[in-house]
């Protein structure tokens, strides 16, 4: 997995569902794992797969038309559970951006914890690219994290996005939070000398 | 200007507040499961660290246990070595573990509370989205990734942007057969499955206030099912009530002193919410959920919307949940046939909830053509109700009351709901597949999952306790 995340020009998969929810994005079967590898198998393995284990040719995953690094769904992205499991999936299947008019809380920081970009975009700017997508299935997207921006190719709509200056360098750069924190350690251990109670 | 008890808490914990940086935040404990921590041990151990306060994380196996013959190596490979490589992880990182088979073990979420280690004014967080229910007691609790996991191990501290904060107030009295499941529900219907995401909740009102703990866990458990980081409520004497006395709870002269501080914990008059939302509890009857994720409810005498009450860009996502449900837009659910009844989860496996079964069902028992499985949250609360004879109770019910762990709430040992069946369920999810491949869930407080099993239907269960009554 690298690290590193600063300019993506690819074509996108699209998912238009809403509130797609952490068990679709990864089963809970599928969480007795106890190491970070091979989740992408079974990214959103319940509508990809029947139930002996032949794809459903109807899901975008099975449908060869469709490709890319970036995956784009209806709002509300990755709500439930706070597996780290289905950002795991996400970046084994190959995925290094997601773009969605609404993300939640726990998925958005799993994401940028494993150095997938989540993308905040307008109901209106998703639309575009869902249209974008189903008038021409390899139609590329570009984005940029140094200018925060994501662009259909195709028609150069563009919007710009936000992202906290904290997490964008670290994707920048490939730091991570454990590094950042561990540098604290005087200051954690101050702190501690603080509190007579541990709450 | 006055602080919420949120700002309160959250400021007397952080450590470093840069500008354009996260706060890092201290946390006073961490629990762990066999799930969400054995990429995080692996972690440490490739960066060659300890774990920074191990005093300070308590583990148990909860998620992936099952809930019969617990006492017998787990059968599933696959299971049993996630549950022992937490074993392992803890003795060789110096984690207390309460694993299968210890007086303690339970769910994560039940059994930090029933043991004293869950206090107000704590930051608590642990791998599991429901950790939200710590903060019944007036706690900054909140569900987070495996990298925080081993953050939290490496440093005792997390990297957090602080949440807005929402007041939702629920003014009143419930009616009868209204739990504070009901509330939940409720209040969730009403502002969607993300309708408090980027938000910490604190919950208020007088309808709150008179609940017990275990109901107000309920209520902080589902925050997460609107979104929310987390829910919290101001302690008060029920909430020290409960805890006094407790396996872990400060005693003696540190009693006092903790009480003292604990009394300072609510938020201050002219403190200023992001948002303010206000219900009045006499609007909320007994709930049930319809569609695949908790927004999807609504009172159990009520209708399906129908198409026409939806806006057109919302159509095709409900429309595909209720084709997952194999129901019409526009139907009601009463009268509709259960095959699985399912009483459990951190949601609602509490003593006091068992109690309410209990109650409910003595003397009846369940129809013929439906399964009930009971799971209670932890050995104490299993102990407990034998103690009160409840399990008695159960088996005359044609209940089974199995051994604790999270069950048939996300399916991932062997309790599962098989494909294309009803299940009402006391849990908290109703996603496609949380019960099993293509099980169909229905979500609803444990009075009217009891009903149900009595009459093998979605049952509104005020009819039935104005039988009894009468």
């Amino acid at each position: 997995m690298s690290k590193i995340f600063q300019h993506l020009v690819s074509p996108a998969v699209p998912v238009p569902i809403e509130n797609i929810d952490t068990d679709q994005i990864i089963p809970a079967r599928f969480l007795k794992a106890t190491t970070r590898d091979g989740f992408g198998e079974n990214l959103f393995r319940d509508w990809r797969y029947e139930a002996d284990n032949t794809p459903k040719a109807d899901f975008v995953l099975n449908n060869p038309i469709y490709g890319g690094k970036i995956l784009v769904a209806g709002k509300n992205f990755g709500c439930g559970s706070s597996r780290e499991h289905a950002a795991w999936a996400i970046a084994d299947a190959g995925f290094k951006v997601v773009v969605s008019s609404f993300f939640a809380d726990i998925f958005k920081n799993n994401a940028l914890n494993n150095f997938i970009l989540p993308i905040q975009v307008s109901d209106d700017f998703l639309d575009k690219i869902f249209k974008a997508i189903e008038a021409d299935p390899k139609a590329a997207l570009e984005v940029d994290l140094e200018n925060q921006f994501i662009k259909i190719a195709a028609t150069g709509e563009k919007e710009s996005f936000d992202i906290n200056q904290y997490k964008k360098t670290c994707l920048l750069n490939g730091y991570d939070d454990i590094d950042y924190l561990l540098s604290l350690r005087k200051e954690i251990e101050q702190y501690e000398t603080t509190r007579t109670f541990n709450f | 200007m006055g602080k919420t008890l949120f700002d309160k808490i959250w400021d007397s914990h952080i450590v470093v507040s840069k500008p354009g940086h996260p706060d890092a935040v201290y946390i006073n404990t961490h629990f762990i499961h066999e799930v969400t921590s054995p990429q995080a041990f692996d972690g440490l151990r490739k960066r060659g660290i300890p774990v920074f306060r191990p005093a300070k994380t308590r583990a148990t196996a909860d998620h992936n246990v099952p809930t019969l013959h617990q006492d017998q190596p787990i059968k599933e490979a696959l299971s049993r070595h996630q549950v022992e490589m937490l074993t392992k992880n803890t003795a060789e990182f110096g984690v207390e573990l309460y694993g299968l088979g210890h007086r303690f073990q339970g769910i994560v979420h039940v059994i930090g509370p029933e043991l004293g280690i869950t206090l107000p004014g704590m930051t608590i967080v642990c791998g599991d989205s429901h950790t939200s229910t710590h903060g019944a007691f007036g706690a900054v609790a909140f569900g987070i990734g495996t990298s925080e996991v081993e953050q939290v191990l490496a440093t005792q501290c997390i990297l957090q942007y602080k949440p807005k904060r929402m007041k939702i107030e629920v003014n009143g009295q419930l009616g009868k057969g209204v739990l504070s499941k009901d509330i939940i529900l409720y209040i969730i219907s009403k502002i969607s499955a993300s309708g408090a995401t980027g938000y910490f909740v604190e919950y208020a009102g007088e309808a709150i206030r008179s609940l017990s703990m275990e109901a107000r866990m309920t209520i902080c458990n589902m925050s997460i099912e609107m979104g929310a980081r987390g829910g919290l409520i101001a302690p008060d004497d029920i909430t020290f009530d409960y805890i006094k006395g407790r396996e872990f709870a400060p005693k003696g002269a540190d009693w006092d002193q903790s009480l003292e501080y604990w009394k300072t914990l609510y938020s201050d008059n002219d403190a200023q919410f992001d948002k303010v939302l206000t219900f009045d509890a006499a609007d909320i009857e007994p709930q049930i959920t319809y569609g695949t994720n908790p927004g999807m409810g609504m009172g159990v005498t009520r209708h399906i919307p129908s198409l026409e009450q939806l806006e057109e860009k919302e159509r095709p996502s409900f429309k595909k949940s209720l084709e997952y449900m194999d129901l019409e837009p526009g139907a009601e659910l009463l009268g509709k046939k259960v095959d699985y009844v399912f009483i459990g989860s951190c949601t609602n496996s509490r003593i006091e909830d068992l109690r309410l079964v209990a109650d409910f069902v003595k003397g009846k028992h369940k129809a013929d053509d439906v399964v009930v499985w009971i799971v209670p949250g932890s050995k104490q609360v299993e102990a407990q109700a034998m103690e009160e004879g409840i399990d008695k109770i159960f088996a005359e019910a044609g209940f089974q009351l199995r051994e604790p762990g999270c069950s048939a709430c996300l399916a991932m040992n062997e309790d599962k709901v098989p494909a294309g069946m009803y299940c009402i369920s006391t849990s908290n999810r109703n996603f496609e597949g949380r019960q099993g491949p293509n099980a169909r869930t229905f979500l609803a407080s444990p009075l009217t999952a009891a009903a149900a099993a009595i009459t093998g239907r979605v049952t509104d269960v005020r009819t039935l306790l104005t039988a009894v009554s009468s």
